[in-house]
């Protein structure tokens, strides 16, 4: 980086995905002097990550959607760079931010691979976070098997790496986003044996009003259904997988009908057998770390998430601190540029989102909504857990330990749970289980507050990221190499 | 616009291993079959990509000697060693 570059940036944005893309263009198009963190190699984020430019220099975007939009961003961010208004730290984590005087955010930052960071620290006066999210999963017997993955994690293996991570794949959770991962697996060669969708779909009439908001959405559905005929994938509506099976990987799945409280309909199971991938989602889990460790307020979003309170002007209850994108609820990649376009000019100069965006904003948020209440986590999803399902697979605490410790010691909330079983304790800092366990801690309770307040135990998290003691320990001695 | 994909070597516990250039670690080991690359502290259960976008952890891997780095994250270069446990 340049000399010039030494001083405070006006916005630091983090992350590179449809969101912060949009958010750093915004501001840098403003007069702002920018810098981007990201975690990947490359911009795009999950919604438009693609093969390493290394090897695909101009990738076609097969497979995306808005892809166009992605072009139209990535060519202004490049724009951006080259003339010196915005500096791009791709491979780059943020594991602390703190505030100096004046209020300026100082954010400490360790390599997502390898283990040097050029820059291990930057200053801001405004801050930007599109930190994006990841698949919600509800733990089930059998999950923590190799061949079990993530939904999104299959759809980012194929974008990424343009193969396969097996031949035969079971998808299933809950909502719209199963079927393009479905659809990813079937235009890339694999075998779609079943999605699975715990909802029914009449579960959207009484949300065609804000459904009939985003008519794009409707033409997606049609394309998925022209998809799934042609490679005749089985859709299976109130359907879920009861157990995963298999000796050291996955081989089959069990799966069962249930009724709209996702109890499980008596002799409703069957085997499907020769699976080799299982890929579950239960919507998303947004990453709201930082912005909960500087204060941020949080609110209990439709889906269950806890997501952190935005304005119009996308700014967070902390002053100098904006958000865009499923930090401030779930709710697609058009909502997430949306959104970031606003963050970027309000942090840039303070201005005020034009009519139109504001609009674009509050319908594609009624969709969202919809989409989350046509797809909720079923009520009795808990009702598959054996005495020995794993719940926390970091600290490998089986369901036995975490309702003995709730019915016995008391451990309503997941900080509490934490401190008696482990859970939230491992490597993923309680990312993966923490939801199944603020559910399994708050349960019985009748307080409508508990889950609120075990889901902000689970996501305070003073270090954000994994680190080396050594990372810690070298905090001062970084500062001469401030950026 | 795909170019002929170019190959790389990379040494799977010291036998060489040809591979794709620009896939990820994880990607070279399930595309050998090998879906599980460690084993769990406790019960020594094997694991392998679960989220596969770096936020479990669950796919760590020793890397050109580095413990702990994640396959799902890490993009395979040519003669890179990679460690785990392969029969997990």
């Amino acid at each position: 980086m340049s000399k010039e570059s030494t001083s405070p940036f006006d916005v630091a944005v983090i992350g590179a995905g449809p969101a912060g893309l949009a958010a750093a263009v915004a501001a840098a198009e403003r007069g702002a002097r920018v810098v981007v963190l990201d975690a990947a190699t490359q911009p795009g984020g999950q919604f438009w990550r693609h093969r390493p430019e290394s090897v695909e220099p101009d990738p076609e975007g097969h497979g995306h959607h808005g892809w166009k939009t992605y072009l139209d961003l990535r060519s202004r961010f490049d724009a951006a760079i080259s003339t010196g208004v915005l500096h791009y730290l791709p491979n780059t984590q943020v594991w602390m931010i703190e505030r100096e005087d004046a209020g300026r955010f100082v954010l400490r930052l360790t390599p997502a691979t390898g283990t040097t960071i050029e820059v291990p620290t930057v200053r801001a006066d405004k801050l930007v976070s599109c930190a994006g999210g990841y698949d919600r999963q509800l733990p089930l017997p059998g999950w923590e098997l190799p061949g079990v993955m993530a939904a999104g994690g299959i759809q980012a293996f194929i974008k990424a790496n343009g193969t396969l991570p097996g031949k035969r794949f079971v998808v299933a959770g809950t909502g719209p986003f199963l079927l393009p991962v479905a659809a990813n697996i079937a235009a890339a060669g694999g075998k779609v044996v079943a999605v699975c969708e715990s909802s029914s779909l009449t579960n959207w009439l009484p949300h065609m009003g804000a459904a009939s908001g985003v008519p794009g959405k409707a033409l997606e559905g049609a394309e998925y259904a022209a998809i799934f005929a042609k490679h005749r994938i089985r859709y299976r509506t109130r359907t879920v997988v009861t157990k995963v099976v298999g000796d050291s990987s996955a081989t089959a799945v069990q799966i069962a009908k249930v009724d709209a409280s996702g109890a499980i309909i008596p002799g409703s199971e069957r085997l499907l057998e020769d699976v080799d991938i299982v890929g579950f989602g239960w919507g998303f889990t947004p990453q709201i770390e930082l912005a909960v460790s500087l204060g941020a307020e949080t609110r209990i979003d439709a889906d269950g998430s806890l997501v952190c309170v935005a304005d119009e002007k996308q700014s967070s209850t902390v002053p100098g601190l904006f958000l865009a994108g499923e930090v401030t609820g779930v709710g697609g990649a058009v909502l997430a540029v949306a959104e970031g376009y606003v963050a970027g000019a309000s942090a840039a100069n303070g201005e005020q989102p034009k009519t139109s965006t504001a609009r674009q904003i509050q319908r594609h948020r009624r969709f969202a909504s919809a989409m989350h209440q046509a797809h909720p986590v079923p009520e009795k999803w808990d009702e598959l857990l054996t005495d020995d399902t794993l719940i926390c697979r970091c600290e490998e605490v089986s369901h036995a330990q975490v309702t003995e410790a709730r019915d016995v010691l008391g451990a309503t909330d997941a900080r509490t749970m934490k401190s008696f079983t482990r859970t939230g304790m491992g490597w993923c800092q309680g990312k993966v289980c923490g939801y199944a366990v603020s559910c399994l801690s708050a349960k019985g309770t009748t307080d409508e507050n508990a889950q609120h307040a075990s889901l902000t135990s689970v996501a305070k998290r003073p270090v954000a990221t994994p680190l080396t003691l050594g990372e810690i320990s070298t905090l001062d001695s970084r500062e001469p190499h401030n950026l | 616009m795909s170019n002929p994909p170019q190959r790389i070597t990379v040494n799977l516990n010291a036998t060489p291993v040809q591979a794709e250039a620009g896939q990820s670690v994880g990607a070279v080991l399930m595309g050998q079959g090998i879906k599980a690359w460690r084993t769990t502290r406790n019960e020594g259960k094997p694991r392998g990509l679960f989220c596969g976008i770096g936020a479990c952890y669950d796919c760590l891997i020793t890397i050109d000697g580095e413990p702990n780095q994640r396959a799902c994250m890490v993009q395979a270069s040519d003669s890179m060693n990679i460690e785990g446990d392969f029969s997990a």
